[in-house]
């Protein structure tokens, strides 16, 4: 079953490289933090774990997971947006 | 009922939930590395976040059972979602590095506390058929070590940049860190090589990997000094990716394999391209060979001249080209805003202004970029310092503000320098340079500039954004 996780894992860091490879230095700030938010996708793990907790221990560490994750999801996402934003209003 | 949420060819709604989210997330990636399509990537990643986030609450299922504890999930989801919005949209500009830091160390703990909270449920069944020594273990423990080590690297990281915690630098450093990272490999072959029942006879060991890998995590950050913290936050931020997709394996999770590894992967990269700006190796920077003593300094030799804001304000206004090179000085006094009114002014007495910006100005590479445009400079007039330095000797005055590393001619001149190979501003080449600083201090670098004693500099001594007002007041009084 492991597999296909290492296909995937394989394709994966070579769009990594391709993606971003030619980015200008100037988006480097906002590209790193929307790759911040991404990893953010820990966020699923927080769920699936918490969705099948059973002693209070383990709710309350995946309590604390899910929140920890949608600080980094949505703090990652919000900020970089602000970040962009102000490269709009240029004219 | 399974029925229902099956499609004809086998593949979930959960699956292709996930296989869009994965395409949202490259699309996005790809999108916010061009200028113009940047916000609307990370627009699209943040809606297939959302996808995947509203499918695995719907339809994941492990062991034939639906996700429980939907009203505890969705309060957790409305506290961090509360919380995360507040900071990012509160934090000032300036301190968007910390921000990133905190941000992803939260990433980091949530990839840890997963793996402290699987460890001892690993399924009997898989530990009689293979023992410990498994991928799904590995995965577990892996997870733990890489997203604590990033969670507390980044807690430090954000500590130092907000000047809250200062550098540690001991030479015996380097050894200390191999040796507490060749401890917890040994922690993890250990526990691979366990004969056990259940893996919960093994759970105080996680905890007291727990313990090392914070201690890691910390040891690793403290020596890294200032102008390598950007290197840093990078390389942390794809440790984070990393852990995320360890509980991809974990879960056999694809949405969460492909967000982490792409993260992993591109943040290894952008790594390197910030390393390359700088003109370091990213061996380099871990090991911390920059700054603080050891070098030879050429000494001070000459004297350093000092101008007076009438005459600067004289000079400024008489000239035809203007180039404006700022630095992290300029951000720290919050002077953008001021600074930008300076370049209106001249602007409005016909003199041409532009910034020089040199790719690692500020914090953080483009950090300079979002603070100016934060001020509504115009795009257009910053320049990238290759595109510019050769302009430069037809540039009357170049003001440097609050930058130091950046214009030292010591990265040309100097082979024994530390930063020898950097590509610099070629700020000696204008004919009149101001520098604005507020005492002799040295850069982030530690070392001396001699572009201050050069024959055409002039020094302007004061806060950034004090001397910028009482400069803006000059010109206008004229």
């Amino acid at each position: 079953m492991h597999r296909e996780a290492i296909f995937i894992v394989i394709l994966s860091i070579f769009l990594g490289i391709e993606v971003i490879s030619h980015v200008p230095a100037i988006l480097h700030t906002p590209l790193m933090s929307g790759a911040n938010a991404i990893h953010g996708v820990v966020i699923i793990g927080a769920i699936i774990v918490m969705g099948h907790a059973e002693t209070t221990g383990s709710m309350i560490l995946g309590f604390l997971a899910v929140v920890l994750g949608t600080l980094n999801v949505v703090g990652g996402f919000v900020v970089t947006d602000r970040m962009l934003e102000m490269f709009k209003k240029k004219k | 009922m399974d029925h229902l949420s099956q499609l004809n060819t086998g593949i979930s709604i959960l699956e292709l939930t996930y296989i869009v989210a994965s395409v949202l997330f490259i699309i996005g990636l790809n999108k916010l590395s061009h200028p113009l399509t940047a916000r609307r990537g990370n627009t699209l990643a943040a809606s297939g976040m959302g996808l995947a986030i509203i499918a695995t609450i719907l339809f994941h299922q492990k062991d034939g059972k639906p996700i429980g504890n939907i009203g505890l999930i969705l309060t957790a989801i409305v506290i961090g979602t509360i919380i995360g919005w507040i900071i990012a949209r509160r934090v000032k500009m300036t301190a968007m590095p910390q921000l990133v830091s905190f941000f992803n160390g939260m990433g980091g703990a949530a990839a840890a506390l997963i793996s402290m909270m699987e460890f001892p449920h690993i399924s009997p069944e898989l530990i009689a058929k293979s023992g410990m020594a498994n991928g799904h273990v590995l995965a577990i423990l892996l997870g733990l070590v890489i997203g604590t080590v990033s969670w507390a690297g980044s807690m430090i990281a954000f500590g130092k940049l907000d000047g809250k915690i200062g550098d540690m630098r001991v030479k015996a450093m380097k050894y200390v860190n191999l040796s507490v990272l060749a401890v917890l490999i040994g922690f993890i072959v250990y526990i691979m090589s366990r004969n056990v029942q259940a893996s919960s006879e093994l759970t105080p060991l996680i905890y007291v990997m727990f313990v090392i890998s914070v201690i890691y995590g910390v040891l690793f950050v403290m020596p890294i000094g200032g102008a390598d913290m950007p290197v840093v936050i990078s390389l942390l931020n794809s440790f984070t990716g990393v852990a995320a997709a360890m509980g991809g394996f974990l879960y056999n999770n694809q949405v969460m394999l492909t967000g982490g590894i792409l993260v992993g992967s591109a943040g290894t990269i952008l790594t390197i391209l910030m390393c390359r700006a700088m003109n370091r190796s990213l061996l380099n920077v871990i090991v911390g060979v920059f700054g603080g003593g050891g070098q030879t300094n050429i000494g001070a030799t000459g004297t350093v001249k000092e101008i007076s804001l009438t005459d600067a304000a004289v000079l400024l206004s008489y000239s035809k080209k203007v180039v404006i090179v700022p630095g992290y000085g300029l951000a720290v006094a919050q002077a953008q805003h001021i600074c930008h009114e300076l370049d209106k002014l001249l602007g409005e007495k016909g003199v041409e202004v532009k910034y020089a910006i040199h790719p690692v100005a500020g914090r953080m590479p483009g950090h300079m970029n979002v603070l100016l445009a934060e001020a509504d400079v115009p795009y257009e007039q910053l320049i990238e310092s290759d595109e510019i330095n050769p302009d430069l000797p037809n540039t009357d005055v170049l003001v440097v503000i609050g930058a130091n590393d950046v214009v030292n001619p010591a990265a040309e001149d100097d082979p024994s320098s530390p930063i020898y190979g950097m590509p610099i501003i070629k700020a000696r080449d204008a004919r009149n340079i101001i520098v604005m600083k507020r005492g002799m201090g040295k850069g982030y670098a530690a070392i001396e500039n001699m572009l201050f004693f050069n024959d055409k500099t002039r020094m302007l001594f004061g806060d950034a954004k004090s001397t910028l007002q009482n400069l803006v007041n000059e010109i206008k009084s004229l």
